[in-house]
C-alpha cells in the first residue's frame, strides 16, 4: 500500500508497511498511477503509452528502473506483515493512569467533554485513600514495566492539590522498593496557580499541560468562569511564570480550536508572542449540532490553515525562531516501534482512568457512562474480559483503518471519540480521521523542507 | 537514484521484531488528551 500526495512543490510517496518516505520527481510519480501494488520487470503497456510524449525515453527508462529498485528493496508496495502481531497482543501490563483527582472545576468551558468538570457524576474531590489505592493498583498491575505515568486530571486538579501532593509523596516513598519510576504530569487551567504550586509542579511533574486557547478574545469566548467572565488575564501571567522557571522540563500550552477560530495559526503565534514554544492546539471534538463544532464543511478551511501553519513553522525554524507544534512532530527515523503503532493509546489495557469514587474506566473520555466501568479500586474489582477486548482493539480490528495508508501514524485514532461519535470503538471518527491525515501530510512536508 | 530520494531508513519492519517493550508514554497522556497521534511519540527502548 502506498500514499502519494503533493504539497508545496514536493511530491511525496509513503510506503505504508515499510514506513519509507520518498520524494519523487514528476515521471516516476506519474507512473505510480499505472501500477497496482507491484512493479513488474516489464512496464505495463499503458504506462509506456501514457508517458511517451510527456517525457523522453531516457527519463522514462531511468524512472522505471528506480521504481523497480525500491520495490525489490521492500520500500515500495511492501507487504503487510503486521497482522500476525495484532492477535498476539493480550493483557499487557498497565503502565499509565489518568487520576481524576477532582470532579469539579472552577471554569465552565463551553466545549468541555467532562460536562463542565463533573463528568455528569456530581462534583467531588478524590480522597487521599482512593489515590493511594490507585497507586497500589498501578504498581501491582504494571508487572515488569519500569516507567509508570500518572496524570493528575479533572475537572481542575489544583482544586485538590493537597491530595496531589500526598499521592506523589506516597508513590515516591514506595517506587524504589518496587523498581518503578513514576512520572507525574498535570493538566491545569491555571486559575489556582500560586508561586508555591508553580515551584512544586516544576519540581515534581515531568510534564504539565497548560490550558489556554490563544488570543484573549478567542480564549475568553469559551473558557469562562461560573459567572461567565473569561480567564485569560488571570492565567496568562501565571503560565508565563511557570514556563519561565521550568528549565528544560517538558510542558505544553494546549488549546482547542473551534469553528470560531479556524484561523488558529494566529492563536498559536500568540502563544509564541507570550513566550511559549511548546504548543498543542487541537480541533474541538463535539456534537455536530453545536454552533462551535467543526463539521465536514469546515475541513477545506482547516486543511488550508494547517498548510499555512506548516509554512509558518518552516519559516520560523529557518530564522532560528522555531517552536514545537505537537501534532506536527514526527520522527521518520526512530519513532515508536510497529508494535506500539498497532494499537496506539491502548486505553482500557495499558492505560486506565480512576475517578474520585475509585471507579476504573478505560480512559478519561469514557468516564460518565457506567456501561464502560471496568471495576473499582476500593472493592478490588477489575473486569479482565473488558481489558482483553481493549487489548485486541487495534488497526486490524478496525475495518476503516486496516486498509488506510495512515494507520501507522495514528494507530486507529481515539477509541473514545470513535465510540462517542460513531457508536463503535472500532469505527474511525470520520472528521478526526481526515484531520489527522492532513496533519501527517503537513508534518512530513515540514521534514522535507527543513532537510534541504 | 536520480529521480527518487528516500528521506528515512524505513525500519518499521525491523522495529516490529525488536519492539513492544511498552516503556513509552501512553500517547494521549502527553499533550492532548482528546485525540490520538502516535508517530510523534518517543521510543524509550534502549536496545532497539
Amino acid at each position: 500500500m502506498i500514499h502519494k500526495y503533493s504539497l508545496n512543490g514536493y511530491r511525496f510517496v509513503l510506503d505504508t508497511n515499510s514506513g519509507a518516505v520518498h520524494l519523487f520527481e514528476a515521471a516516476p510519480y506519474e507512473m505510480l498511477d499505472y501500477l497496482d501494488d507491484s512493479v513488474p520487470d516489464c512496464p505495463p503497456d499503458k504506462l509506456i503509452a501514457e508517458m511517451k510524449g510527456k517525457y523522453d525515453e531516457n527519463t522514462i527508462q531511468e524512472a522505471y528502473e528506480e521504481l523497480k529498485e525500491l520495490y525489490h528493496e521492500g520500500l515500495l508496495f511492501s507487504a503487510d506483515e503486521y497482522e500476525q502481531f495484532a492477535g498476539m497482543m493480550k493483557n499487557a501490563p498497565i503502565k499509565s493512569m489518568c487520576l481524576n483527582i477532582a470532579h469539579d472545576c472552577n471554569l465552565r468551558c463551553e466545549y468541555c467533554f467532562a460536562a463542565k468538570g463533573d463528568f455528569g457524576r456530581g462534583r467531588m474531590l478524590m480522597p487521599f485513600e482512593v489515590g493511594k489505592k490507585a497507586i497500589d493498583f498501578l504498581i501491582e498491575n504494571s508487572k515488569g514495566r519500569h516507567n509508570l505515568e500518572v496524570d493528575f486530571f479533572g475537572g481542575e486538579p489544583l482544586m485538590n492539590f493537597d491530595v496531589v501532593k500526598q499521592v506523589v509523596d506516597y508513590a515516591r516513598s514506595i517506587e524504589k522498593q518496587h523498581n518503578k519510576n513514576f512520572r507525574f504530569t498535570i493538566t491545569t487551567n491555571g486559575l489556582l496557580l500560586s508561586d508555591d504550586k508553580i515551584d512544586y509542579i516544576n519540581r515534581e511533574m515531568s510534564n504539565c499541560v497548560l490550558s489556554l486557547d490563544g488570543r484573549k478574545s478567542v480564549n475568553d469566548r469559551l473558557r469562562v468562569r461560573v459567572d461567565g467572565s473569561g480567564c485569560y488575564d488571570t492565567v496568562v501571567p501565571k503560565f508565563q511564570k511557570l514556563v519561565a522557571t521550568r528549565g528544560d522540563k517538558d510542558y505544553y500550552v494546549r488549546g482547542t480550536f473551534t469553528k470560531h477560530n479556524l484561523d488558529f495559526t494566529n492563536d498559536i503565534l500568540h502563544y509564541v508572542d507570550l513566550g511559549f514554544d511548546q504548543i498543542s492546539m487541537e480541533p474541538v471534538v463535539s456534537d455536530p449540532k453545536l454552533d462551535y463544532s467543526i463539521d465536514e464543511g469546515d475541513l477545506p478551511r482547516v486543511f488550508e490553515e494547517y498548510e499555512h501553519l506548516a509554512n509558518v513553522i518552516i519559516e520560523r525554524k529557518k530564522q532560528g525562531k522555531g517552536f514545537n507544534f505537537f501534532h506536527f512532530n514526527v520522527d521518520l527515523q526512530q519513532g515508536p516501534c510497529a508494535i506500539k503503532r498497532l494499537r496506539g493509546c491502548s486505553c482500557g489495557n495499558e492505560y486506565v482512568c480512576v475517578t474520585p469514587e475509585g471507579d476504573i474506566f478505560p480512559c478519561h473520555q469514557f468516564v460518565g457512562d457506567d456501561s464502560w466501568k471496568m471495576g473499582n479500586i476500593l472493592d478490588g474489582s477489575f473486569d479482565m474480559e473488558k481489558k482483553n477486548e481493549f487489548a485486541l482493539t487495534n488497526i486490524y480490528s478496525k475495518p476503516d483503518c486496516k486498509n488506510c495508508w495512515a494507520k501507522f501514524y495514528c494507530s486507529g485514532g481515539c477509541n473514545a471519540n470513535n465510540w462517542q461519535y460513531e457508536k463503535d470503538v472500532h469505527k474511525a471518527h470520520e472528521i478526526s480521521c481526515k484531520l489527522e491525515k492532513k496533519r501527517v501530510e503537513c508534518a512530513i512536508m515540514i521534514q522535507a523542507a527543513l532537510a534541504e | 537514484m536520480k529521480q527518487i530520494k528516500t528521506l528515512n531508513k524505513a525500519n518499521l519492519k525491523e522495529s516490529a521484531v525488536k519492539g513492544g517493550c511498552g516503556e513509552c508514554q501512553a500517547s494521549c497522556q502527553s499533550a492532548c488528551k482528546t485525540s490520538c497521534t502516535v508517530a510523534n511519540q518517543k521510543c524509550e527502548n534502549a536496545n532497539r
